[in-house]
């Protein structure tokens, strides 16, 4: 098998060719996002985008020795990598600079690197070794409690940094492992928390518990097909709240509505809980408990939002959700973005044009909110062809990972998609506010060296592993 | 490939319905909302107004009156506000530091993004050491402005004053903006759209920070400031400040005009204040000070003060009388006291010799045939029509109501109507015997202190006036002013004007005349006192003349509060106004009368008078 060993042969020149065409578009936009009249010239090295420059050369040299590695040393120094990033997030908490009220930084003269970026590279591989290593079974609790390990000791040190953005991408590998097996049940309850945690904040009681109630009917009247009964448990929620509402009427003792629906749907829960007990009707039962379930997790979301959450983090929740608007104080940077990008219109405004970028209206526009230049000089069109180009990539590294022998390289490719993708959805979301400012970057585009450099790492990582596929180890 | 392998179209579709999203909302972004793009113009651009320099104004013979002077408004952007020494500024400024937090908070509360005036109008010394130390102060910035500046201390009611421009005002004119400055008074408030000019508008793109980043468009729209017109006005500032000095300490009105043009010499209102006080950061502070001044030196007496005119109305009484041949010249009535009260003088044979003793029997008998005109036989359906007709004949003289002078709030005094008579007593329940008093300048019948000097000029023109006012030029050019400011002609014979200079020649000339003190060495003054009865305390001492008797040069009304008769106190005043004016000094024989003048504190009079005014 001499071919399969030549490895420039067997690249995916296909993934590095998009990677090199999102990384000079970074780099262009980059430049147009802080352009300067006095400081035309791109290579300008006092400038962010003179700068970029020399990430994206360094960034090529990563590239090329990471082809040149043997791929056997991926999995070999897996553990060594984490081990030695783990080392480096405990040391940035003590060592690091502080800027924004983070400690994420090493700063080395002029020289800074922010160790969490590596950190995401250094756990996708520790991760793919334990998945790929003899021991693991995802139906043993115990090797999912060292999964869990492995994720959670750089989280939770990235969140003492704190950097809660960075900390959330490593909930994405739950893709990862729902891709290797694990049960769709998770992913689905995943999405139920996070409906009902929007919408307890969003919705009143009573609201949140009619569309609860309703849910529920509907879900009963789907999964059994019985429509008649669905809508007579209905009635008879009605019926008991309706009567609730009149005692309160007439006595005044402070029942509320919502306390007056819960009550009755309480008492007819549990009535049709021990009939479907007692009948043995699994669905019903099932139904009931997540009702119950929601209504425990929905009674403690007020509180968790407001211990759990910084201060900084609620109003861009609550800018987010319209809960409360102040564009021009929690929401001065979504509103600036949403402006920026929305006056970009069809074609956008050009090349360089661009006013709520380069007049500095869009906090961040080089790296968190570097879409932003997208939208506005480039429109709509130009949108659409940096969300088609990440989109083709991703669907592409999905392509390659399954095409990989071993579950090591498999887990490694989804991995990364993954983290690609938490990135693009995120970071591209909360500049249009579909998602609360979390100040993550994105991938390939965004000003930063070490960025950049952990992207091109977990990229071409994949492309050396892919490229020696039809190897077995 | 393992079992799970389908579970990549998932993740893929996950993937996919993202990106989907993202296209919709920015579907939604980019194309079907177009007010994006207004924000983001709102956001960048700013029209930056550069302010013209005021008009200056100048008095008659080119003395300068009212300049500019530069001065500095401390404006703040809170957004840039670095923490930074309080203490400091507050020393240099001289302010307290409960001010400069309750500025800041203000300033906030008006847009963290927005400049907005600290401090207004600190002086260029405060400046200077300030503009040293600014780049200690991030998001503090100094604006220029430019102040009025007054040569001299005087004039301060017909020069007016500027001040912010009011909310209301700025709703209405989109030229002002808030902060902006504006006529408040005077000529400043007449003249203002001469005197500022014209605001320069630029178009500017600014960054965040409202730090200019370049011209808009290249500058293709804006407009350049054009400065203020200067203003000359007929004004003699040193008859003005002569006037003010006589009557300093005195309450009432000193208007003096050219009778060939119309043109206002000098207009004195007592008391007055220094014009400076209205300027710069003590303007709120000085104007709450005189407004609640119980001697209302804010109030422009001159043109705004209604007073019973008195014994100088004799002379239009007199005139409208001839020239309706219900008396000639010659016609005599005997000083029956029994009529209407009168002091004793010598028989009052013609006209002339009724003026110059000012004989209210005789007044009361010619205003009787004014009234009673024999048209009806019914007495009051009669006296109406008398009343009526010798209003529209007064109206004429410019009485009754504005004579429309440059300057604003000018009053129309009043000439009562049958209207009016019919209002206060009721329909055919009047008579001449109910109104006789109106023909001695009593009773209902007001009349302004410009509206005098008006009088007065007409008669030294023999029969016209042109209407007052106080701006001869405006950059030099006249042509507008003579334009606007027309002759009047009062439509009486003009020999019976010459007779009423004679009349009045004689007042100031004979030895029995009441107005002697107004004579002048060599120059033949014309004169009429007055003494209006005053119900609520003494009475008020009023003269009119003109002067030379041919070919006048000046006219004027001397109206002086509480002093008592007419040739005491008005009558030396306006002399010595003349001496001023027509020979630029006071002779020496004078000067113990000048001083007299100028050393009388007449104020307790007015002080009494609205006190036992107040407990009734």
């Amino acid at each position: 098998m001499a071919k399969a060993n030549n490895i420039w042969k067997n690249i995916d020149w296909v993934t590095v060719i998009i990677y090199a065409v999102l990384v000079l578009l970074g780099w262009m936009n980059i430049y147009a996002a802080v352009y300067n009249e006095e400081h035309r010239y791109i290579f300008d090295m006092s400038r962010q985008y003179g700068k970029q420059l020399i990430w994206i050369v360094a960034a090529v040299l990563i590239a090329v020795s990471v082809m040149n590695v043997d791929s056997k040393f991926f999995t070999s120094f897996a553990y060594v990598f984490y081990g030695v990033t783990i080392l480096l997030l405990m040391a940035v908490l003590v060592l690091g600079k502080k800027v924004n009220g983070a400690r994420s930084w090493f700063e080395i003269g002029d020289f800074r690197l922010q160790p969490s970026e590596f950190a995401k590279y250094a756990t996708v591989l520790a991760v793919s070794q334990y998945i790929g290593s003899m021991g693991f079974n995802l139906k043993k609790r115990s090797s999912i409690l060292k999964l869990t390990m492995i994720l959670a000791i750089p989280a939770i040190l990235i969140l003492l940094q704190p950097d809660a953005g960075s900390a959330l991408v490593y909930g994405i590998l739950i893709l990862v492992l729902f891709r290797e097996g694990m049960s769709g049940v998770i992913l689905f309850f995943g999405f139920l928390i996070a409906l009902l945690f929007i919408l307890a904040l969003v919705l009143s009681k009573l609201t949140l518990l009619i569309v609860m109630v309703l849910m529920c009917f509907v879900a009963y009247a789907m999964l059994r097909q019985r429509f008649i009964e669905a809508l007579k448990g209905l009635g008879m929620i009605t019926g008991l709240t309706l009567l609730l509402m009149g005692v309160e009427a007439i006595s005044h003792i402070g029942l509320e509505p919502w306390l007056c629906l819960l009550g009755s749907s309480i008492f007819f829960g549990t009535l049709f809980f021990l009939f479907a007990y007692r009948d043995k009707i699994i669905h019903v039962s099932l139904i009931i408990w997540i009702f119950f379930g929601s209504i425990l997790f929905t009674s403690t979301v007020d509180y968790s939002f407001h211990h759990f959450l910084e201060a900084h983090q609620q109003n861009r929740i609550n800018d987010l959700l319209g809960i409360s608007s102040d564009p021009l104080g929690a929401g001065w940077n979504v509103h600036q973005s949403m402006i920026a990008i929305g006056s970009g219109g069809f074609f956008g405004k050009g090349f360089l044009q661009g006013t709520q970028t380069k007049f500095d209206f869009v906090p961040e526009q080089s790296t968190d909110f570097i879409f932003c230049t997208v939208g506005e000089e480039w429109g709509f069109v130009g949108a659409l062809v940096i969300i088609s180009l990440f989109i083709f990539l991703l669907l592409r590294l999905l392509r390659m990972a399954d095409r990989q022998h071993s579950t090591f390289s498999r887990v490694y490719g989804y991995g990364t998609a993954c983290i690609l993708f938490f990135h693009f959805a995120v970071n591209i979301a909360m500049t249009i506010k579909l998602a609360p400012v979390i100040g993550i970057p994105l991938p390939f585009f965004s000003y930063g060296g070490s960025s950049l450099w952990s992207f091109t790492l977990l990229l071409f990582t994949f492309i050396r592993l892919d490229a020696n596929r039809l190897e077995r180890f | 490939m393992d079992r799970y392998s389908g579970r990549r179209f998932v993740i893929g579709g996950i993937c996919v319905v993202v990106a989907f999203v993202f296209v919709a909302k920015l579907f939604v972004l980019q194309i079907m909302n177009p007010e994006y793009k207004q924000y983001a113009d709102r956001n960048v651009l700013r029209r930056i107004v550069q302010y013209p320099s005021r008009g200056l104004i100048y008095d008659r013979n080119g003395k300068l009156i009212v300049y500019n002077q530069a001065a500095y408004d401390l404006v703040v952007i809170p957004r840039e506000v670095k923490s930074f020494d309080t203490l400091e500024i507050c020393s240099i400024l001289e302010i307290q530091k409960q001010e400069l937090v309750d500025g800041l908070k203000k300033a906030k509360d008006f847009s963290r993004y927005r400049p907005s005036i600290l401090v207004s109008q600190i002086s260029s010394m405060q400046y200077a050491i300030l503009q040293e130390r600014l780049f200690r102060f991030p998001g503090f910035f100094v604006q220029l402005r430019s102040l009025r500046q007054y040569e001299h201390k005087t004039g301060a009611h017909f020069l007016g004053y500027i001040g912010e421009v009011d909310a209301e005002l700025v709703k209405k004119d989109s030229y002002y903006k808030p902060g902006d400055y504006i006529g408040k008074s005077g000529i400043e408030r007449f003249y203002e759209k001469e005197l500022r000019g014209r605001n320069g508008v630029s178009f500017y793109m600014v960054d965040v920070h409202n730090q200019i980043k370049g011209p808009y468009m290249n500058g293709k729209l804006d407009t350049l400031a054009q400065r203020g017109k200067n203003l000359t006005t007929s004004i003699d500032v040193g008859l003005q400040e002569y006037g003010e000095q006589l009557m300093r300490n005195k309450v009432g009105s000193v208007v003096a005009i050219e009778p060939s043009t119309g043109e206002i010499l000098c207009l004195v209102s007592s008391p007055t204040y220094d014009p400076s006080l209205m300027i710069g950061r003590s303007l709120s502070k000085n104007y709450s000070k005189l407004v609640t001044d119980s001697l209302r030196p804010l109030f422009n007496r001159a043109l705004m003060s209604q007073y019973p005119p008195g014994s100088i109305f004799k002379i239009a009484q007199g005139l409208i009388a001839l020239n309706n041949n219900l008396v000639t010249w010659d016609t005599g009535f005997p000083c029956n006291k029994s009529l209407v009260h009168c002091h004793n003088h010598p028989a009052p044979n013609n006209m002339g010799l009724a003026v110059q003793y000012s004989c209210n029997p005789y007044f009361y008998q010619v205003f009787k045939r004014i009234i009673e005109t024999g048209r009806y036989p019914n007495k009051f359906l009669d006296s109406e029509y008398g009343l009526d007709r010798w209003r529209s004949q007064m109206l004429n003289f410019g009485f009754g109501q504005k004579l429309g002078l440059d300057l604003p709030g000018e009053k129309k005094g009043s000439l009562p109507s049958s209207k009016l008579y019919n209002k206060l007593y009721g329909e055919h329940r009047w008579a001449f015997t109910t109104i006789y008093s109106l023909g001695i300048g009593q009773g209902e019948v007001m009349v302004v202190p410009v509206q005098m000097a008006n009088l007065a000029a007409t008669i030294a023109n023999r029969g016209y006036y042109i209407t007052p006012h106080v701006v001869k030029k405006i950059d030099n050019r006249s042509d507008m002013i003579t334009q606007k400011f027309k002759r009047h002609d009062i439509n009486i014979q003009k020999r019976y004007f010459e007779y009423m200079a004679n009349a009045m020649q004689a007042v100031v000339a004979d030895r029995g005349g009441t107005g002697g003190q107004a004579r002048v060495d060599g120059i033949t003054v014309c004169g009429k006192t007055g003494t209006a009865q005053n119900p609520h305390g003494d009475d008020h001492s009023v003269f009119i003349c003109f002067a030379p008797k041919d070919n006048p040069k000046i006219a004027m009304a001397v109206y002086v509060e509480n002093a008592g008769q007419g040739g005491e106190w008005a009558a030396p005043i306006a002399g010595l106004m003349i001496e001023k004016y027509l020979k630029d000094t006071i002779p020496t024989y004078r000067k113990a009368q000048e001083k007299k003048i100028m050393d009388a504190n007449l104020l307790h009079r007015y002080i009494m008078q609205n006190f036992f005014r107040k407990k009734r």
